[in-house]
């Protein structure tokens, strides 16, 4: 194997959630009836003018801050001019020679290295419709294609990193980091599955030492992190073996498949680019004050990387934990809201990443449209601290019901007669007809096995359904006996 | 000034014939010559010029508008199928 290191660097979209397109009034919504969100702007019809969508420049200008990016005192809109079904137009309006933002980073963490990436630019363009193959299930083969515009022209987001990856674990890693923050500060979806974030990625290699950099290639077509990551491990390979062979790298566009998990090829003609870019003449430039920069700032509010330290170091819940909850903001927020009504974060935690991750996976159900409210976790958990409900009532019959959308927790335990059983009375009766029935293990405990006792608090804890309280069986079954 | 006609008819999808060839080539060459006069001014003092009004920041609110007559631009399509514009073969 050569000495060669490798160079990467991602080109990333996210389609922004806007309601409306990027330059006309049109519903910016996925999946829809076929060019039922269309107009004459849109489709490019003559004598239409696009006018821009503010939110979507905020959410950029939001994007930007949150890497680190300085945003240009003044940008321009420009055409770029080529022919393709999916794009009505002829041209697509997009950003040139003056982004939106430059000069930004994100710090990335492989292994427990932490390094920065750089971001070179951040800016907006108008998406291409979809088009759907017929005669075959992909482009190749297919005999005709229909166009479908509703994505057109909706708002879309590039950011191009510097070749500062340098490693394909390292190019996932990006990946995941920048969906994080994306979805985070509520810009994006970013689920790469459903194309709300796409990938394309340059990657070259060069000798150990040396300072140009090496021919390279665009891999698109990678449509997880995961994809991300495999397609640059063939690619790199690829490269490696058509060096060592004493080949040259052809600069070329090339095709990842999730089947093969290889690259291909494309016939380099059809994708030769003449662009010839010029300013929209119909766009005038955007040039954000800096009182709406600093509105935008204020909406950004506390980034991921902030808040999973905070919550390590004030609520004092575990590093695993703390980046689990904090992966998803959804669950975040939750946590903060329910400490609102219960103040122990770190129970909050545990029932959050243990009972109720493991009980939503279980119904197939996502945290994103959870149906438990922050203040119905906070009184479950208070009634398990008063002794009304047991643990495992609580786990196994109540959290079940309210994930199902249950919106009495008093409800459920009259209905299903679960308050925990504080009558000492009836434990210790309960108690002893066990020891009744069982007396072998009675004669073990009495050697000194001490260790059947769990077998009897147990037989205690099924004989009541799980309402009663384990530690105070305990206290009634050693009393029992011995006698 | 000489200009690949051919290169330039492709790009812009347009078939020409020779004599269209020739004429336009000329014409465009002529253009090119004209603009060339540009390249004698020193303007390493002046930022290029986007757009020739003054104007900035022109945005609307991101609200919804449904179009009225999404009929009227299906009619424009040669082929319509499934509501989607039916388009020739892609890759050949």
């Amino acid at each position: 194997m050569s000495k060669h290191e490798t160079i990467i660097g991602l080109e990333v979209h996210a389609q922004l959630k806007t309601s409306s397109k990027m330059f006309c009034g049109c519903a910016n919504n996925f999946g829809d009836p076929p060019n039922t969100n269309i107009c004459p702007v849109c489709t490019g019809q003559p004598g239409t003018l696009p006018v821009i969508n503010k939110k979507a420049i905020e959410l950029a200008i939001k994007t930007a801050l949150a890497t680190n990016c300085k945003i240009n005192e003044r940008s321009v809109f420009a055409r770029k001019n080529y022919f393709y079904p999916d794009l009505p137009k002829d041209f697509q309006i997009s950003q040139f020679d003056l982004p939106l933002a430059e000069h930004g980073f994100l710090e990335i963490e492989v292994d427990g290295n932490k390094k920065r990436i750089g971001i070179t630019r951040i800016h907006l363009e108008e998406d291409a419709g979809k088009l759907v193959h017929k005669g075959a299930d992909r482009i190749m083969g297919s005999d005709y294609s229909l166009a479908d515009y509703n994505r057109a022209a909706t708002p879309l987001m590039e950011i191009v990193s510097e070749p500062d990856i340098r490693t394909p674990e390292e190019a996932k890693a990006y990946m995941e980091k920048l969906a994080h923050l994306l979805e985070y500060i509520g810009v994006c979806d970013a689920k790469m599955e459903e194309g709300s974030l796409r990938c394309d990625a340059n990657i070259s290699i060069r000798p150990v030492g040396q300072k140009e950099f090496g021919t390279k290639t665009e891999i698109k077509n990678m449509n997880s992190f995961k994809a991300v990551m495999k397609a640059l491990k063939a690619e790199e390979l690829r490269h490696r073996e058509v060096i060592d062979e004493g080949g040259t790298i052809i600069q070329e566009t090339r095709f990842y498949s999730e089947e093969t998990e290889k690259t291909k090829g494309m016939r380099t003609k059809e994708f030769s680019h003449d662009y010839r870019y010029f300013p929209e003449p119909d766009l005038v430039p955007i040039a954000p004050t800096k009182e709406w920069i600093e509105e935008i700032r204020k909406t950004v509010g506390e980034l991921p990387d902030k808040k999973e330290n905070r919550f390590i170091k004030d609520y004092g819940i575990s590093e695993t934990d703390a980046f689990f909850i904090v992966s998803n903001s959804k669950m975040a927020t939750f946590l903060e809201e329910t400490t609102k009504s219960y103040n122990n974060p770190k129970a909050i935690a545990n029932w959050l990443v243990g009972e109720i991750t493991a009980c939503l996976k279980e119904s197939k159900m996502t945290f994103d449209n959870i149906a438990l409210s922050p203040n119905q976790l906070a009184e479950m958990l208070a009634l398990i601290d008063n002794g009304v409900l047991s643990r495992k009532v609580a786990k196994e019959i109540v959290l079940p019901e309210l994930l199902k959308g249950s919106n009495s927790i008093q409800g459920i335990i009259k209905e299903k007669g679960l308050t925990q059983i504080s009558d000492e009375g009836e434990l210790v009766s309960i108690a002893q007809d066990i020891i009744r029935n069982n007396p072998k293990q009675v004669e073990q405990f009495k050697s000194g096995k001490e260790a059947v006792l769990m077998f009897f608090v147990g037989q205690v804890m099924k004989a009541t359904k799980g309402r009663a309280n384990p530690d105070a069986v305990q206290k009634i079954l050693k009393e029992a006996l011995k006698k | 000034m000489e200009i690949n006609i051919e290169h330039v008819a492709h790009l812009a999808r347009l078939g020409l014939s020779d004599e269209e060839k020739k004429t336009f080539s000329k014409q465009l060459g002529n253009i090119l010559q004209y603009a060339e006069n540009l390249n004698k001014l020193d303007i390493s003092d002046i930022s290029p010029t986007s757009h020739a009004i003054l104007m900035e920041n022109v945005m609307r609110d991101d609200k919804v508008e449904k179009c009225q007559d999404i009929e009227s631009i299906m009619k424009n399509g040669p082929e319509i199928e499934e509501n989607m514009f039916k388009v020739p073969r892609i890759m050949e």
